[in-house]
């Protein structure tokens, strides 16, 4: 009844290349937007700042790189955690190093040799495509896990082999409490998503998604796919390496080079399967679903009493997980961005049936 | 001379690891034959099948039952793959069919540790674990009864493909879906069945590698390492898998041996995965597959 188009008329370009046509969209995202911004960091208290929100922000960036190279550009990679890694690794090598370079360009230079990293191990590519290409990105998950573990240059010959993120100042501000944090991984994200969106509604988004739905005929129409795949490479592991240094950063403080592991990376493309392959919302809503899940299950676990141990709740979970996996990719491969537009068009009919 | 005999038990010791892994990528390859899906469960399959073992064992039953009940229990698990998953999932992309095995990794593992639990459990077969000297050359006796059992088992699997109606109906799978069915092959049942051998596999894989290791979560990640061996030798070929694991088993050790000493050691994780992507560039059917890889 109120989620309706009737009467808005398009009266410009710019307004039907909108990124929300609707007005209740501008609204619903308006409203959204200013609870997550002034709400959120109000009402929220420390533990779910810190451990909720801040990840799951984290994580929807990393969702949202992978999504780009796996759900628009059709090139399946189990190395995102590796390049994640390279991001973590290159921030804070650039800030010992340098210690003068503010915390901001230390996360673009982290993007940066992320990128350079996934355009090489992005080469293959060119060559092979589908899980013969998931064996290249194993490569680059092992053989990146390996260097940070063995070669002592990148964690500063530190003992442990763990390295810790430098504070972060701006201006004399320093980034200490929850919700300064919570504050600027959600800049980052929310500018990063909104790039990420335009570009995907582009010239570029259109290239890698002709390549993702036939090669040969994208190859066709004139599509330069060496180019195309490996700005999809180049990207996808920028918004990857951000959201590693983001992870080390502002999240955990310090980190292992195994907080990097394979694990990680299948995470991760559990969140672009359930939330959506080839969708930036459903990054969002993926990388929330994975992060809320294991808390939800804990949760509903005490309500039957003790009567489960902590580690078969743990199992539960990756019963769970799989269950879920599969029932998406049976039921709905599109994941819960697809429900979510389907609840749309079926608000626009609401309540009558035509 | 020393040096020699050395090199050639480091190169028979990583033969001999190397069956092994052709024991996992065996599985891979039957299902990869079958039905065009590259199984990432088949570790978890490995662990699984070897924690019902060990489990049915420890409840008081003889080797030999246990055995035949966690056979069923991999042919029950066949069937629910077969008709829950595969069956809804016929024409999508094999990227999207690789993803559901993943689940079904997910899955497997968390069923077997919640019903089994975490525990290291000691799998003892009886196969002596002493060291052999062939003239000045130290053998892994482990290892040569592990080489053994899977001449054995691909002797076995070829006699089955060969003689058996269901391994002809595999065979034809194999070749070509389309004319398979026209010729009255029932497809499904060629799936169920081409999963339960895998199972079996799986089965044997996890009892070699759960009596040298004992049966425990890392089982699974032998897995990664079964990945590497099917890309060298060739996605669809029995032979390709052993040769494959014979040649991982073999670069790795020399690798950690001679190169891993000036850098600092853990090459094993990810050498394969290297020389993978070597025959990649060269050779993307590996050596022994069928060339059917679309160049783009």
């Amino acid at each position: 009844m109120f989620y309706r188009e009737t009467g808005q008329y398009k009266t410009t370009y710019a307004a039907d290349r909108a990124i929300f046509p609707i007005r209740q969209d501008r609204v619903a995202m308006a409203v959204l937007l200013a609870v997550a911004f002034v709400a959120v960091p109000l009402l929220a208290n420390e533990y779910w700042l810190r451990s909720v929100l801040t990840p799951v922000l984290v994580f929807s960036l990393a969702a949202i790189g992978l999504n780009i190279l796996t759900g628009y550009t059709g090139q399946l990679s189990l190395g995102t955690a590796a390049f994640m890694a390279v991001g973590a690794f290159a921030a804070y090598n650039l800030e010992v190093r340098v210690p003068e370079v503010p915390f901001l360009v230390a996360f673009v230079v982290a993007g940066l040799a992320a990128a350079g990293v996934g355009i090489l191990f992005g080469l293959p590519s060119l060559r092979i495509k589908g899980f013969y290409l998931a064996v290249a990105t194993l490569a680059a998950q092992f053989f990146i896990e390996w260097l940070f573990t063995h070669v002592g240059w990148f964690t500063n010959y530190s003992s442990s082999g763990v390295i810790t993120a430098p504070p972060m100042t701006l201006l004399g501000f320093s980034f200490e409490s929850a919700q300064s944090r919570y504050l600027l991984t959600l800049c980052i994200v929310a500018g990063m998503a909104l790039m990420a969106k335009n570009m995907v509604r582009s010239e570029l988004g259109r290239a890698w998604m002709a390549v993702r739905d036939m090669d040969v005929a994208a190859e066709a129409i004139g599509i330069n796919l060496m180019k195309t795949k490996l700005t999809a490479f180049a990207v996808s592991s920028f918004y990857c390496g951000v959201a590693g240094a983001l992870w080390a950063y502002v999240y955990l403080g310090t980190v292992e080079p195994q907080a990097f592991d394979v694990l990680r990376s299948f995470e991760i493309l559990f969140m672009v399967i359930i939330g959506g392959l080839g969708s930036i919302l459903g990054s969002f809503l993926g990388a929330a679903f994975i992060v809320l899940l294991p808390i939800f299950i804990a949760n509903a676990s005490g309500v039957f009493g003790d009567a489960l141990s902590a580690e078969t709740i743990a199992h539960l979970e990756f019963v769970i997980f799989g269950g879920l996996i599969i029932l998406f990719l049976v039921v709905e491969p599109l994941g819960l961005a697809r429900l979510w537009q389907i609840v749309k068009e079926k608000l626009r009919l609401w309540p009558f049936p035509y | 001379m020393d040096e020699l005999y050395f090199f050639l038990e480091v190169l028979i010791g990583g033969l001999l690891s190397g069956t092994m892994y052709s024991l996992v990528a065996l599985g891979f390859v039957l299902i990869y034959k079958a039905s065009g899906i590259f199984n990432f469960a088949q570790g978890t399959m490995v662990l699984f099948a070897a924690l019902t073992f060990v489990g049915v064992l420890e409840l008081g039953v003889p080797a030999l039952l246990a055995a035949a009940v966690t056979l069923a229990v991999m042919v029950a698990l066949a069937f629910a793959v077969e008709r829950l998953v595969f069956r809804h999932m016929v024409n999508q992309p094999q990227v999207i069919l690789f993803m559901a095995t993943i689940g079904l990794a997910y899955f497997l593992e968390g069923l077997g540790q919640t019903i089994w639990g975490t525990d290291v459990h000691v799998l003892d077969l009886g196969i002596p674990d002493r060291g052999l000297w062939l003239g000045p050359i130290l053998v892994s006796q482990f290892d040569l009864v592990a080489a053994a059992v899977v001449a054995v088992l691909v002797a076995g699997l070829g006699v089955f493909f060969r003689t058996t109606t269901m391994g002809r109906a595999l065979r034809g799978v194999a070749d070509d879906h389309q004319a398979a069915l026209s010729i009255g092959i029932p497809l499904h049942h060629v799936w169920v069945a081409v999963w339960s051998v895998a199972g079996f596999v799986a089965l044997v894989a996890g009892l070699v590698w759960g009596s040298k290791l004992g049966v425990q979560f890392s089982i699974s990640l032998v897995a990664l390492k079964a990945i590497p061996v099917m890309i060298i030798g060739g996605f669809t070929s029995i032979p390709g898998a052993i040769v494959g694991g014979l040649i991982v088993g073999a670069s790795e050790k020399l690798a950690e041996v001679y190169i891993g000493p000036f850098v600092g050691g853990g090459l094993e994780n990810w050498f394969p995965y290297m020389l993978a992507m070597l025959v990649l560039m060269v050779r993307p059917e590996g050596l022994f597959g069928e060339k059917i890889i679309e160049r783009v």
